[in-house]
């Protein structure tokens, strides 16, 4: 693999133009100094309590991510190009979606297959001709991005059900302007505090016709034990608005109330960070406990709005993925802005062959698969399981894409011996309403905290950091 | 407010007075069970500790024999036991974690460091007695810290006063158990009556509601049954005595009934309680009989909390 771009270093010794403030802070700063912060910093995530939960590790619970106190810093001009970039594909996201659950436009002109659209497990035929208000599906979008050169930004993966990470983007920037003053005095950071204002502007936007001028909105959590209750509980705050668990809620007469100590209380908008499939046990799985019975009529008779709608798993599935570039062309008349990875559909014959015999170099993922699970790399994998692999391959050719290696770019970072370069992505959050679309300037960045590893995934071992784009 | 949320805030004040009250308990034991055995008498402490607990049943179906170091391992440490200190932080912890939006971020902390500490330091129980010590420090201080962040750092609203109801009615049940447990000492009746045993047995009972110097400020007496049993359960300026847990939560309840524009049957009920209160004297409780007086109160006691989660929090 070719040596990853360094956002910071220039290979013969020069550095970008973003981070010749933080070189030079860094020289002047005891490496003592920056290890006494990064503690300071663990200790302050850990009485805030801002934890996740691993699945299936019985060991705790309950895990910090690890920070690292060095930022990632983008120039106003980089911002720019991608901001525009990601207002473009998630208009098309939010085309794509209403097309898909309309008039299928898109099917017709043969564009994206049929049979990828209706026997994929996440279209949801409840959604069909459903009318939804301002016609926004994905009102919070987390797309994420790599970069491979100083040029283009390419998306990895577009997230358009529940994305998470943005109480990272939030309590990092905290965190960093306790723990580093100077640092900021000296650079012009453009703030991200406003997301929660934007957020609930975006989310109040699109209440149905039916709630009165004042709408209440409630964001919806599968409770106590979900990885990313930390993070409902702050968006919850800072929202000013009501966390509430399905058991909550209670539909009647095809409208949606809480439970209040001073009796029902009618909610207009529900920011839902429960997935499909648990919303509404009459309509999805029976067994969910988390839903609200009847959810989905009252979203039928349009006296709810759901944020993110139901069904838009279908937009950001990664056998749709590669179709993207297509897709923002086919809605919007435009060369898209951003990058895709260069994607094999291992359901297609020819691609499927080029994938079997190029394992070794190649990034194969479930298509289904999320947070780095299931998935393999090629060049990291011993032979077993390339083998292993294989036979999952052949014997399910539609369940897996497989992508090249990305050489991705390299921040510097904290490490046991000092700082060294880690690659990194970013997820930047999209926020649309019934009238515009908007994005806080910054975003998550992970980073993979282990030497040469690629999988930047909290789950799997990753890491955060502060993003900043300075403000020019 | 939702329900849930009320409900949350509710229990957590209920856990973290609970588990003060455990810690204070177990203290007044041990000094009680210090002293020789000539001033102890025959009486077995630590099981009238489980009994004050109220969980004396669960402990003998684990443990064959009460002593110290079964039942502070039981009360303070078990993880089988319910409400031992310990499970009562977790479910303190969790509870907190449920409501995070309606807690400030100074009780969030006081509960959070509270049950990081338990896992850090606590983890294998206490090894010495000047450890378990530390450790009832550690709760009481974790207790007084939490009462003092809700009252300095809490609007008052609802969620203030359904917290603040938690602790009321947790503490009635506390200090009316204790005296309960303890009303055979009290009786004037008892053989020895002014005897060293009742000296000592009658400071353990004000110690673990911490009220020791409270008695001789209010009475500058000796110790005398009569007056102590006036001051637990008449004495309105002693923040653990049950008059003053109704007088809060009456005051409680009626805020919630102003704030919500409606009364219900639980303001009607803990006015009740209170008006017998105001309108008892130690006279007549004596002659009616400590044990029933207070049994009927318990009882009363958790009627309000039924009272009160069937109105507000379900």
């Amino acid at each position: 693999m070719a040596v990853a771009f360094d956002e910071m270093n220039i290979p013969g010794g020069d550095l970008r133009p973003a981070y010749q403030e933080l070189a030079r802070w860094l020289k002047e700063t005891p490496p003592e100094a920056l290890e006494y912060r990064r503690q300071e910093a663990e200790l302050l995530f850990r009485r805030i309590g801002i934890t996740f939960a691993v699945y299936g590790d019985s060991e705790s619970t309950e895990r910090l991510i690890p920070f690292d106190v060095i930022p990632r810093i983008m120039s106003g001009k980089e911002w720019a190009l991608l901001e525009k970039g990601l207002k473009q594909r998630v208009r098309a996201l939010n085309m794509f979606l209403r097309d898909i659950y309309h008039g299928r436009d898109i099917l017709r002109a043969e564009i994206v297959p049929d049979d990828l659209i209706f026997q994929n497990p996440v279209f949801r035929p409840e959604m069909n001709g459903q009318q939804v208000p301002h016609d926004v599906y994905v009102h919070i979008a987390g797309i994420d991005i790599v970069r491979v050169d100083a040029e283009d930004f390419i998306v990895l993966e577009d997230n358009a059900r529940t994305p998470s990470g943005v109480s990272y983007m939030l309590e990092n920037r905290e965190i960093m302007m306790r723990l580093f003053p100077d640092l900021f005095a000296r650079h012009k950071v453009a703030p991200v505090e406003r997301y929660p204002d934007e957020l609930l502007a975006a989310l109040r936007s699109v209440a149905p016709l039916s709630a009165s001028s004042e709408p209440t909105v409630a964001l919806l959590t599968p409770g106590v034990y979900n990885s990313a209750y930390y993070e409902h509980s702050f968006l919850a705050d800072k929202l000013g608005i009501e966390l509430v668990e399905g058991r909550d809620l209670i539909v009647k007469n095809n409208e949606v109330f809480m439970r209040t100590t001073e009796g029902l209380k009618r909610v207009d908008v529900i920011y839902r960070r429960v997935d499909d499939d648990f919303l509404d046990p009459l309509t999805f799985r029976p067994d969910s406990v988390l839903g609200v019975p009847g959810l989905m009529s009252a979203y039928a008779a349009g006296n709810i709005t759901l944020a993110n709608a139901v069904g838009t798993g279908i937009a950001d599935d990664k056998a749709i993925y590669s179709y993207m570039p297509d897709i923002v062309k086919f809605y919007l008349g435009e060369e898209p802005i951003l990058k895709n990875v260069p994607t094999w559909r291992c359901r297609e014959p020819k691609d499927l062959a080029y994938v079997l015999d190029n394992l070794g170099e190649l990034v194969v993922k479930e298509v289904h698969g999320s947070g780095g699970y299931g998935m393999l790399i090629g060049p990291a994998a011993t032979k077993a399981t390339i083998e292993a692999f294989r036979e999952k391959l052949k014997r399910e050719p539609e369940g897996f894409i497989a992508q090249p290696t990305l050489a991705l770019s390299t921040c510097p970072t904290c490490t046991a011996s000092g700082l060294a370069p880690r690659h990194v992505d970013l997820r930047p959050f999209v926020l649309t309403g019934s009238k515009r679309t908007t994005i806080v300037p910054g975003g998550l960045t992970r980073v993979a905290l282990k030497e040469g590893s690629l999988v930047v995934n909290s789950s799997q071992g990753g890491g955060t950091k502060d993003t900043w784009i300075l403000d020019e | 407010m939702l329900s849930r949320t009320a409900e949350n805030l509710y229990w957590l004040a209920r856990y973290v007075e609970r588990a003060e009250y455990l810690a204070r308990t177990i203290d007044a034991t041990l000094r009680v069970t210090a002293l020789p055995a000539a001033y102890i008498g025959k009486t077995n402490e630590w099981d009238s500790a489980l009994l004050t607990a109220g969980v004396a049943a669960s402990f003998y179906q684990q443990y064959e024999e009460a002593n110290e170091h079964n039942v502070v391992d039981y009360l303070s440490f078990s993880t089988n036991n319910p409400s031992s200190i310990r499970n009562c932080i977790e479910a303190a912890r969790l509870n907190s974690r449920s409501v995070r939006t309606a807690l400030t971020s100074e009780m969030w902390d006081t509960i959070n460091s509270a049950w990081i500490e338990l896992q850090a330091a606590w983890s294998k129980g206490a090894s010495t007695r000047e450890d378990l010590a530390k450790f009832l420090r550690f709760v009481q201080e974790t207790s007084l810290r939490f009462d003092g962040s809700a009252y300095r750092t809490m609007l008052r609203n609802d969620a203030y006063w359904f917290s603040r109801m938690g602790v009321h009615l947790e503490r009635a049940d506390n200090t009316a158990r204790i005296l309960d447990v303890k009303y055979h000492v009290l009786l004037p009746e008892e053989e020895h009556v002014g005897g060293p045993l009742d000296f000592y047995q009658w400071s353990s009972i004000l110690r673990s509601v911490s009220a020791l110097t409270a008695y001789h400020w209010v009475y500058r007496e000796t110790l005398k049954p009569w007056l102590i049993a006036d001051l637990l359960i008449l004495n309105d300026t002693l923040p653990r005595s049950l008059a003053s847990c109704y007088g809060n939560l009456v005051r409680n309840l009626d805020q919630i009934g102003v704030a919500y524009g409606r009364q219900g049957p639980a303001q009607r009920h803990a006015r009740g309680i209170r008006n017998r209160l105001e309108h008892s004297n130690m006279n007549d409780i004596f002659q009616h009989g400590v044990h029933e007086f207070i049994q009927e109160f318990i009882a009363d006691n958790s009627r309000l909390g039924e009272i009160i989660t069937k109105q507000y929090l379900i």
